[in-house]
């Protein structure tokens, strides 16, 4: 566990949230660590991981998209919904009953989160909210669609860069607003304490599953993870499989445009201190991707922490890179994967390593338009 | 006792000349604010404000600097408010030894509750969800009086005074004998004599600025008729 005091990786995390929202917070700890004493709670999400969300998710070998080499991707695009943001959500909707709010908030970039969260909001009957940049409405429209269909409001964010960055500043200015009746849904490892812990935890059977899987199929360890990296969700849970295993390669990948951890600086933003997009005074820059999900100037806190501290290295992809591999794996396996992980693709063939474990986050349906005038 | 009225402007080339005017008008205290690119307790007004303050460059130096202008031209404390990025990037010691020299009497930091950095010597905020224990912490850490915010949300107008705020003071009376102003929500004479019946003062932001928008001599008429509404 790399978590300090008062939830600080190292100097990053912390809470730097208005007043208002410092006793939710508190309840929330207090909610969570709870939850995590009560031996129900994991067993309902175990039942429900299984019999509505679909894990385990397996393992696949894609060994045409890498001869040579042995890449194995874990599939979260199979996850019910189409990514890996379903494991949280599903988490955070108990908490929520156990705290006794009806009414969720959420932000979202790529949708998926929107996505995950509009639906376990339908099968546990809670209202919904989403916010989300106009820009992201019209680059991520199927998954606009997907969230009314399921009952949820999608708020458009017409602030600023109209993407992921200011749909969570509206959704946490929500939160201030409503907070006695309402939970806060963060969809990534990012935000204030305790939510980078709550959601690395409810990310990590991603990594559990796969060590297994892994060992299972090869009777060793992979020499490398690779994982895209926005705010770093399905990174920190597939590393926390392998973070006690040193002789296992960590790697993010950002976007060439959203690199908060390859080119950012120590700041503040939504909540927590972490490595940023950001001038010398602080405010905050723009980030560019391709990838609505990876559209984000900032990072959850502990990834800031694992670079810093050498267990995980962060490198990037760019649009283009990305793109080619979309076309790759799809020409190659058969999957279609979203514009996302296709960040973790492009980067897993050259790391000199020859048993590669890849977290394929989610699928590219939802892509399909920016991937097709892209061509 | 005279009722304190507090006037928060943005920082910008004008602000001095607006910030003579408030006091003029009748502010006792003014808040300058130095804006940041993501102020998460701010409504659309500030956050406006602030998105033009930016573009016009009034990065943490040059609010500053508008600072040392302002004190040249009024003698009310002036209380900077901003979030923690800035002290973050700025470097928290160095932030508040600079804002003093240019004539800053404390500052306030949005993002920065009662706890974090107690080193920094702030005005701290109180809200009607916190806790007693919460309320008791910002009052023994506070600098001079504490802000209480008058509703759970951000700044702006509403239409009517938060039902909140009467007993977020009677609670407050209860743990501290420290001045309470109320802000957030408060924007017209009605609310803001409404508001000094409970509080020992009170703080108009967003109303200020869009009164400040016709110029110094709309904002010192807006600001007298909220002094009238409190002294009478």
């Amino acid at each position: 566990m790399s978590e300090g005091a008062n939830g600080f990786y190292g100097a990053y995390g912390g809470r730097f949230v208005p007043e208002t929202l410092v006793p939710a917070l508190d309840e929330l700890e207090r909610s969570w660590r709870s939850a995590l004493d009560d031996p129900s709670f994991a067993s309902n999400l175990d039942e429900l991981g299984s019999t509505y969300a679909g894990r385990p998710t397996p393992l696949t070998l894609a060994e045409r998209f890498a001869p040579g080499i042995r890449i194995y991707l874990k599939r979260e695009d199979l996850l019910h919904t189409g990514a890996h943001k379903l494991n949280n959500a599903l988490g955070q909707a108990l908490l929520a009953q156990r705290l006794g709010k009806r009414r969720i908030v959420a932000e979202t970039g790529a949708g998926q989160h929107g996505v995950a969260t509009a639906t376990v909001c339908a099968r546990f009957g809670l209202e919904c909210v989403v916010y989300m940049g106009s820009e992201d409405m019209r680059r991520q429209r199927p998954n606009v669609e997907r969230m009314h269909l399921l009952g949820a409001e999608v708020r458009p964010v017409e602030f600023g860069t109209r993407t992921l960055k200011e749909a969570t500043s509206e959704a946490i200015r929500d939160w201030v607003s409503n907070v006695e009746t309402t939970h806060y849904l963060i969809g990534s490892c990012v935000g204030p304490h305790p939510y980078p812990e709550i959601v690395r935890e409810l990310q990590a059977v991603i990594g559990r599953e796969a060590r297994a899987q892994i060992l299972e199929a090869e009777s060793r360890l992979p020499e490398a993870v690779v994982a895209c990296v926005g705010g770093g969700s399905n990174a920190i849970g597939v590393f926390a499989g392998f973070l006690v295993d040193s002789e296992v390669r960590l790697v993010g990948v950002e976007a060439e445009g959203a690199a908060s951890l390859s080119s950012g600086r120590s700041g503040v933003l939504h909540g927590a201190r972490s490595s940023l997009l950001a001038d010398e005074d602080g405010q905050i820059l723009d980030a560019h991707s391709i990838s609505a999900g990876l559209d984000y100037p900032g990072v959850g806190p502990e990834h800031a922490f694992l670079r810093d501290t050498g267990r995980a290295e962060y490198v990037t992809a760019s649009d283009d890179e990305a793109l080619a591999a979309v076309a790759q794996l799809a020409r190659t396996e058969g999957i279609l994967p979203a514009l996302e992980p296709a960040h973790a693709l492009a980067r897993a063939a050259g790391l000199d390593a020859e048993l590669v474990l890849v977290c394929l986050s989610g699928r590219g349906d939802k892509d399909l338009a920016e991937v097709l005038a892209h061509r | 006792m005279r009722k304190a009225l507090v006037i928060y402007l943005m920082s910008g080339s004008g602000t001095p000349e607006l910030a003579e005017a408030a006091v003029a008008g009748g502010a006792n205290l003014v808040e300058l604010g130095f804006p940041f690119s993501d102020p998460l307790a701010d409504g659309p007004v500030i956050r406006r404000a602030a998105e033009r303050a930016l573009a016009e460059g009034m990065r943490t130096r040059a609010c500053l600097e508008c600072l040392v202008q302002t004190r040249e031209r009024v003698d009310v404390p002036l209380v900077p408010m901003t979030y923690a990025a800035l002290l973050e990037a700025y470097g928290y010691e160095r932030f508040a030894a600079d804002a003093h020299a240019a004539g800053a009497t404390s500052l306030i930091v949005a993002d920065l509750p009662a706890g974090e950095r107690p080193d920094l010597r702030r005005i701290h905020l109180v809200a009607p969800t916190s806790t007693d224990e919460r309320i008791e912490l910002a009052a023994g850490l506070t600098d001079g009086w504490l802000y209480l915010v008058t509703v759970a949300g951000t700044t702006g107008a509403r239409a009517e005074l938060s039902p909140a705020l009467a007993p977020l003071v009677e609670r407050a009376r209860r743990l501290t004998s420290v001045p309470l102003y109320a802000g957030f929500g408060i924007s017209t004479s009605e609310q803001a004599a409404a508001a000094a019946a409970f509080a020992d003062g009170v703080i108009v932001g967003s109303a200020a600025l869009l009164a400040a928008e016709d110029g110094p001599g709309a904002l010192e008429r807006f600001v007298a008729r909220l002094r009238a509404a409190l002294d009478s």
